[in-house]
């Protein structure tokens, strides 16, 4: 039994509000045309692509060799590094390099993997407080909830009830909700943070083997901040992060910021190579998961995404249903494809919250084929008993009808006369395809019937 | 078996047989006007570009700028006046830095971004905590694109380098553009003959 709520009925909840669903839309919609206009000034936009997709193919067909050079590489630029082979060695890894340095209070950039692995969580248990220092992050922190896009952590709150929070949290006049003035207050709050903590910790969206470096991509500035201030920098990363060369960075930053935002780089890319002098610096290389993936023909491709967010900005579903009704770290179709393999129970409804239109495969930087693993995962979970028994009868059904013609014509006939004699019947609570949308009125023809009749007159 | 060991056996075992690593292609149809267009890409993220015809006359626009009391930290040895720092010093002690000019080693046209490494920042906090940045770029070290900027850095040995691109920024609040998130409020590009 599903210990949570599936997809289905948190996006429910959220379309509760149709106002907010619209808004929600269309904020990211605006994103996905941004990323649109960036891609279109880049006149080898589709051989980036193809580019970038190639890397990341034969990386993970070498990475062992990769891994071990990037290993060697790091150690000797002074780099100390550790492997942790799931979520909980990450944490356990991560806290006692806190505790060898006697502190109490970190700060954090964004980083996808420490929300995979429930760092903040596991820390605050050990007593430790982490402060996440991304705007967007801080936000959803201080309202106690995950963050619900991988970019963009706040996407569903709004100005008004930022200020609210604000107000409660931050001391800020009630009723301002003006995003220069917010901002300002959480500059300043946030900067109290990084000059008092002495750990800092960062994600990583690239890792050079060649030369045992790693980069940091932020437009805020957050993760130089905590790392340059503090005396230790621990960066947290799958072990998928890792490509071959330096020059393939050329690759990836011309794909990355413009397929997120719409930016033609982000702010700061910033390429950690050593510790400061007197400084620390660790790396955490996490598998997690990610070498069974490996080995699967079928599922292997998704660890070649960036976190670029461009598929989430996209997907009809995820616009309009947000990315808490996922009830996974990572939302939208690329978190649809990774969670069912770290359980694939608990995560079973994520497959089927896609239209499987395609938008997702289409936009991805690295050319990921998300809507085909979407689908392949769907007759995974099927065939492991793990889909609801209304879908498993529709489609039972449906495989009846499409594979018997004479079924198909006929059943299309008998539904079309139900439906139009009958519509109460479709559009109605029963029917959740009927929620927040009506259906139309079916035609009288079949297409077949039409063309059998309009050919004749040729 | 350490976790070291158990994830790379792992990975050995799993990974799929042998596929090449591709060439990286270079783009076709670069920009005749490369200077023109860094400027434009430059301003178009927030920064903004001073033609100058040296260094005096970057020393007296900052005067300007920034008139006293402002904290003015100048890292560049051919820029005459104001404060520069001993290596090295506690980081903290720069959060009142109104203003930090550096040197940058090339810029790039197609974003805007400038590529600078920590021998020229003194101290690697001052690109991020200083309240604003201004840097130095000669006219001509400007590359047309990313893969161009690789080619250049080549396999130069550094302990950071950075891209900057634009002041620090974000658009979390309903997607409004803010200038100032944590780094500086703004940018300002010297270029220079
Ligand atoms: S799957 Fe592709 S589009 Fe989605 S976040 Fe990853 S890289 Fe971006």
């Amino acid at each position: 039994m599903q210990q949570h709520q599936t997809h289905a009925e948190l996006a429910e909840q959220f379309n509760r509000d149709i106002n907010r669903v619209n808004w929600h839309d269309q904020t990211l919609w605006m994103v996905r045309e941004k990323r649109d206009k960036a891609a279109q000034q880049v006149p080898d936009w589709e051989q980036l692509r193809e580019t970038a997709s190639q890397i990341k193919n034969h990386t993970l067909a070498h990475l062992h060799a990769y891994l071990l050079e990037f290993e060697q590489q790091a150690l000797a630029n002074g780099i100390q590094v550790h492997w942790a082979a799931d979520a909980e060695e990450h944490n356990r890894i991560v806290h006692r390099i806190i505790q060898e340095h006697g502190v109490d209070r970190i700060v954090k950039s964004k980083s996808m993997l420490t929300e995979e692995c429930g760092l903040n969580e596991y820390l605050l248990q050990q007593g430790i407080e982490v402060v996440d220092t991304d705007l967007g992050e801080r936000i959803v922190q201080l309202a106690g909830e995950p963050p619900s896009h991988i970019v963009l952590p706040c996407i569903h709150w709004k100005k008004e009830e930022i200020g609210e929070l604000f107000h409660q949290h931050l001391g800020t006049p009630k009723g301002n909700a003006d995003p220069d003035f917010l901002t300002r207050a959480a500059r300043a709050h946030l900067r109290e943070h990084f000059m008092m903590r002495r750990v800092a910790i960062t994600g990583v969206n690239f890792a050079v083997a060649e030369t045992g470096e790693f980069v940091v991509c932020t437009n805020e500035g957050n993760a130089d901040l905590g790392a340059q201030l503090a005396d230790v920098h621990i960066a947290c990363m799958g072990i998928e992060k890792i490509i071959p060369k330096r020059n393939h960075l050329g690759v990836f930053l011309r794909l990355l910021a413009r397929s997120a935002t719409g930016q033609p780089i982000t702010t700061y890319s910033s390429h950690f190579k050593k510790p400061g002098p007197g400084k620390a610096l660790h790396i955490v290389l996490v598998d997690n998961g990610r070498s069974t993936r490996l080995g699967s023909d079928d599922f292997r491709n998704a660890l070649k995404c960036i976190r670029c967010g461009a598929c989430f900005n996209t997907c009809p579903v995820y616009r309009r249903s947000g990315g808490h009704s996922y009830h996974t770290a990572i939302a939208g179709p690329i978190g649809s494809i990774l969670a069912p393999a770290l359980d694939m129970e608990k995560h079973a409804d994520l497959p089927f919250a896609s239209t499987l239109c395609g938008s997702c495969t289409n936009v991805c930087p690295v050319k990921i084929d998300i809507h085909q693993q979407l689908y392949t995962w769907r007759q995974v979970l099927i065939k492991n008993g793990h889909a609801s028994s209304t879908k498993k009868a529709g489609i039972q059904l449906t495989g009846m009808v499409l594979s018997k013609p004479w079924l198909f014509r006929v059943s299309g006939k008998v539904a079309r006369w139900i439906m139009r004699t009958f519509p109460g019947l479709m559009n109605n609570r029963f029917n959740p395809w009927t929620k927040q949308r009506e259906l139309p009125m079916p035609p009288k023809q079949s297409f077949r019937d039409w063309y059998v009749n309009n050919r004749s007159h040729d | 078996m350490t976790s070291r060991e158990k994830i790379l056996s792992a990975v050995r075992q799993n990974q799929p047989g042998e596929i090449p690593m591709p060439d990286i292609h270079y783009p076709d149809n670069v920009s005749s006007n490369i200077f023109e267009q860094f400027v434009k890409t430059v301003t178009g993220i927030g920064g903004e570009v001073i033609h100058c015809s040296g260094y005096p006359e970057i020393q007296q626009h900052l005067q300007k700028r920034f008139p006293e009391p402002a904290r003015i930290i100048n890292t560049i040895n051919e820029l005459p006046g104001f404060e520069t720092i001993a290596e090295p010093s506690d980081p903290h002690t720069f959060s009142n830095v109104s203003v930090t000019v550096m040197l940058g080693n090339f810029g790039v046209a197609e974003n805007g971004a400038i590529w600078l490494t920590e021998e020229h920042m003194l101290n690697s906090a001052l690109p991020y905590i200083s309240e604003h940045l201004a840097l130095v770029l000669h006219r001509n070290s400007i590359v047309s694109h990313l893969h161009e900027a690789y080619d250049r850095i080549g396999h130069a040995d550094y302990r950071l380098g950075t891209f900057i691109a634009g002041p620090s920024k974000t658009a979390d609040i309903e997607q409004s553009l803010v200038l100032g998130a944590h780094g500086p409020k703004s940018l300002i590009v010297f270029l220079v003959n």
